[in-house]
C-alpha cells in the first residue's frame, strides 16, 4: 500500500514536472502526432461510410421528389400487384419497357432463395468444420486445414461465379433433374463456396477463445469429448458463431458476381429451386452500366441499394441484441 | 533492384512525351461491335502510328452515356439513340449528335445443334419470348419445355429484339438473362432444349434458325441481310457529339473505306457500302 502511494506520487510529480528534457518533449510530441493520425484514420473510415450512405440515399430520393419518377415507380408499383394484360404475371421487373414495370417482389424472392440456399449449406459446413478444427483435429491437421479454408476466401467471386456457371450448373442439373441449368440452387451453392470460409474462420476463432477451464471442468465431470464440444464449448461460443453467421449472411445478400453469372436472372416468382432467381444486387450490377443517369430507373437502382443496406443493418441489430441476451444468460446476469 | 527501378523511371520519363504527343481516340460502346472496332483500330494504327485508338465495350447504353459525359469521342451503338439521350446531349453540348451507320448486322436466333427445329416465323419467336409458347411441340418440335435465354436490358440486342420481334411487349418472366452474346452461345450449346439470340458474328458451334416468311425460309446470310430480305437485320452506328473532325474523321473515313468494309465482312458482319 505504501509503495503504491509513493509510486503514484512519483508519477504525478513527473507528469507535472515544470521542465522536460528536450528528448522527452520530442517523444511527447511524437506520441501526440501518432495518436492524432490514428484518430484521423478512424474518422476517415467513418466519414467515408457516411458519405456513401448520403450519396446513395440522395440518388434514391429523386424517386420520391421527382414527379416523373413518382409516376413511373411509385411505392405501390414497387410492392403491389399491377394490372397487366390477362394471363401475364402481375409482379414484373421490366424497367426498360414502354410501360416500365418495377415490382420489387421478384427481386425479393430471388434474393431470399439464393441467400437461404447458401446459408443452409454454408452454416452447417462452416460451424461443424470449425468445431472439428477447434476441438477434434490433431494439431498438424488443424494447421493444414485453417490456411486452406482461409485461402478459399481469397478466390475472387467472379472466378467462383464462372466455376458455378461452367461446372456446377451441369452437375446440379443432372443430380436434381432440373429443366434449367442456371437456377437458384446453382447460385446458392456458388454463394456457399464464398461464405463457408467467412463462417468457418470467425466460428473457429470464437471456439478457440472459450477458456480451457470450461473443457477441463466438463471432462473432469465425466463428459465425453463430443458432449464437451456440443454442450459446453459450442454454447459458450454461441455469440461468436452467431456473429459469423451474420457476417456470412451479409456477404451472401450483397454478393453480386456469383448470382449474376449462375442464377439466370429471370424476374420470375417461383419458390422452386430449379427455377431462375434475380437478386437485388445482381440487378444493380446488370443494369447500372447502361442506365440514363438521373432517370427514374437510375434512382430505382439506388433505392435497391438502400434496401440492401437496411436489410443488413436490421439483421446486425437483431443479432447484436440476441448476442447480448445470450451473454447475459451465460454469465448468469453478472454482466 | 535499384538499377531496375532507375531504368524503369528513365523509361517512363522517355515514354511520357511520346504518349503526350500522340493523338488519342477513345471508342466505346456496344459489345456486339467491340471486335469489329478493335480490328479497325489495329489496321488504322498500322497506318497512322501517331494516333492511338482505344476500343472498349460495355454495351450501347454505356457508350452513349460516355458520349454524354464526354469520356469518349466515338460511341458505338447497335441501336438508334433514344430521345432521352438526345435531349441530354443537347442540354450539355448543345448538339444532337452525328449518326454514322458503319455496318449491318442480323440478329440471329440460335438453337442447340441437335435440335430438329430449323426455322420459325417471327410470330412463333414472339410467342416463345413473351411466354405464350412454352413447349417445343407447339412450334413443331419435340415434347420438351423451351429454355429461353435473353440478354440483360443494357444490351442493344435486347432492345432490337424487343422492338422488332416482340412489338414492344415485355419478355416472359421465365426468360433467363445472360451477360453477353458469348454467354448466350455457350449456354445454348450446352442445353438441347434452349433458344437464344445474338449477333451473327458470334454464331459458332450452334445452329442458326432461319426465319420463315410465308413459305420461304430465309437464312441470316450475307446477301439476305445486305439486301434487307432477312427481316431481323439492323444497322450498327458510330455516334459523335459534333461533325467528325481530326482523328475521329480519319478513323471513320477508314472504317467506311473499301478496306474498312472488307474488315466488316471478315469479322462476320455485313458492309453498308
Amino acid at each position: 500500500m505504501d509503495r503504491q502511494a509513493t509510486m503514484e506520487q512519483g508519477l504525478t510529480q513527473t507528469a507535472f514536472a515544470p521542465a522536460l528534457s528536450p528528448a522527452a518533449r520530442r517523444r511527447q510530441l511524437r506520441e501526440k502526432a501518432i495518436a492524432g493520425i490514428i484518430t484521423l484514420m478512424a474518422f476517415t473510415g467513418i466519414a467515408a461510410l457516411i458519405l456513401i450512405i448520403v450519396f446513395v440515399a440522395k440518388e434514391a430520393l429523386a424517386l420520391f421528389t421527382d414527379p416523373a419518377a413518382r409516376h413511373e415507380a411509385s411505392l405501390s408499383k414497387m410492392f403491389l400487384a399491377q394490372d397487366v394484360p390477362a394471363g401475364r404475371p402481375a409482379f414484373r421487373w421490366q424497367p426498360v419497357s414502354k410501360i416500365p414495370k418495377v415490382s420489387m417482389i421478384p427481386l425479393f424472392v430471388g434474393t431470399l432463395k439464393t441467400t437461404v440456399v447458401s446459408m443452409m449449406v454454408a452454416v452447417p459446413l462452416g460451424v461443424f468444420g470449425a468445431l472439428f478444427a477447434a476441438e477434434f483435429a490433431p494439431r498438424r491437421l488443424r494447421e493444414l486445414l485453417k490456411p486452406v479454408i482461409e485461402l478459399l476466401a481469397g478466390i475472387p467471386s467472379v472466378v467462383l461465379g464462372f466455376f458455378a456457371l461452367m461446372v456446377m450448373s451441369t452437375v446440379v442439373k443432372d443430380v436434381f433433374h432440373f429443366d434449367r441449368p442456371l437456377n437458384a440452387m446453382v447460385a446458392g451453392l456458388g454463394l456457399a463456396l464464398a461464405i463457408v470460409p467467412v463462417i468457418f474462420t470467425v466460428s473457429e476463432d470464437a471456439l478457440t477463445a472459450v477458456p480451457r477451464s470450461y473443457r477441463e471442468a466438463s471432462l473432469a465431470l465425466g463428459a465425453t469429448p463430443w458432449e464437451t464440444a456440443w454442450k459446453v464449448v459450442l454454447p459458450a461460443a454461441a455469440p461468436g458463431i452467431l456473429a459469423a453467421c451474420v457476417l456470412g449472411f451479409g456477404r451472401a445478400i450483397g454478393e453480386t458476381m456469383i448470382v449474376l453469372m449462375a442464377s439466370g436472372n429471370a424476374d420470375v416468382i417461383s419458390w422452386s429451386l430449379g427455377d431462375s432467381a434475380r437478386s437485388l444486387s445482381a440487378t444493380i450490377a446488370a443494369e447500372m452500366g447502361e442506365v440514363v443517369v438521373g432517370s427514374p430507373h437510375y434512382s430505382l437502382l439506388f433505392f435497391i441499394g438502400v434496401q440492401l443496406f437496411i436489410f443488413t443493418f436490421v439483421l446486425n441489430l437483431l443479432a447484436s441484441t440476441w448476442t447480448k441476451r445470450v451473454m447475459r444468460r451465460l454469465t448468469g446476469g453478472a454482466a | 533492384m535499384k538499377a531496375f527501378l532507375q531504368s524503369l523511371v528513365v523509361a517512363v520519363l522517355l515514354a511520357l512525351p511520346l504518349a503526350a504527343h500522340a493523338g488519342n481516340l477513345t471508342v466505346k460502346g456496344s459489345d456486339t461491335m467491340v471486335i469489329l472496332g478493335q480490328r479497325w483500330a489495329e489496321e488504322f494504327m498500322k497506318k497512322n502510328a501517331a494516333t492511338k485508338v482505344q476500343v472498349t465495350g460495355g454495351g450501347s447504353g454505356v457508350g452513349l452515356a460516355a458520349l454524354q459525359n464526354g469520356t469518349t469521342e466515338i460511341a458505338m451503338s447497335s441501336r438508334e439513340m433514344k430521345d432521352a439521350e438526345k435531349q441530354k446531349l443537347r442540354s450539355r453540348y448543345n448538339t444532337t449528335g452525328t449518326e454514322v451507320p458503319v455496318a449491318k448486322d442480323g440478329v440471329t436466333f440460335y438453337v442447340h445443334e441437335g435440335s430438329p427445329v430449323n426455322s420459325l416465323t417471327v410470330e412463333q419467336l414472339r410467342g416463345i419470348y413473351v411466354g405464350d409458347v412454352t413447349n417445343w411441340k407447339q412450334v413443331g418440335g419435340p415434347d420438351a419445355p423451351i429454355i429461353v435465354y435473353s440478354r440483360e436490358n443494357s444490351s442493344g440486342t435486347y432492345s432490337f429484339v424487343k422492338d422488332h420481334v416482340l412489338d414492344g411487349e415485355d419478355y416472359a418472366a421465365s426468360a433467363q438473362t445472360l451477360p453477353g452474346t458469348a454467354a448466350v452461345v455457350n449456354a445454348v450449346s450446352k442445353e438441347k432444349n434452349s433458344i437464344g439470340y445474338g449477333g451473327a458474328a458470334y454464331a459458332k458451334g450452334i445452329k442458326e434458325l432461319k426465319i420463315k416468311v410465308g413459305n420461304e425460309e430465309i437464312a441470316p446470310s450475307a446477301e439476305n441481310i445486305k439486301t434487307g430480305k432477312y427481316p431481323l437485320s439492323r444497322d450498327l452506328y458510330f455516334y459523335l457529339r459534333n461533325k467528325p473532325a481530326g482523328d475521329a474523321k480519319a478513323f471513320i473515313d477508314f472504317a467506311l473505306s473499301p478496306e474498312g468494309q472488307a474488315l466488316v465482312t471478315k469479322v462476320g458482319y455485313f458492309p453498308v457500302k
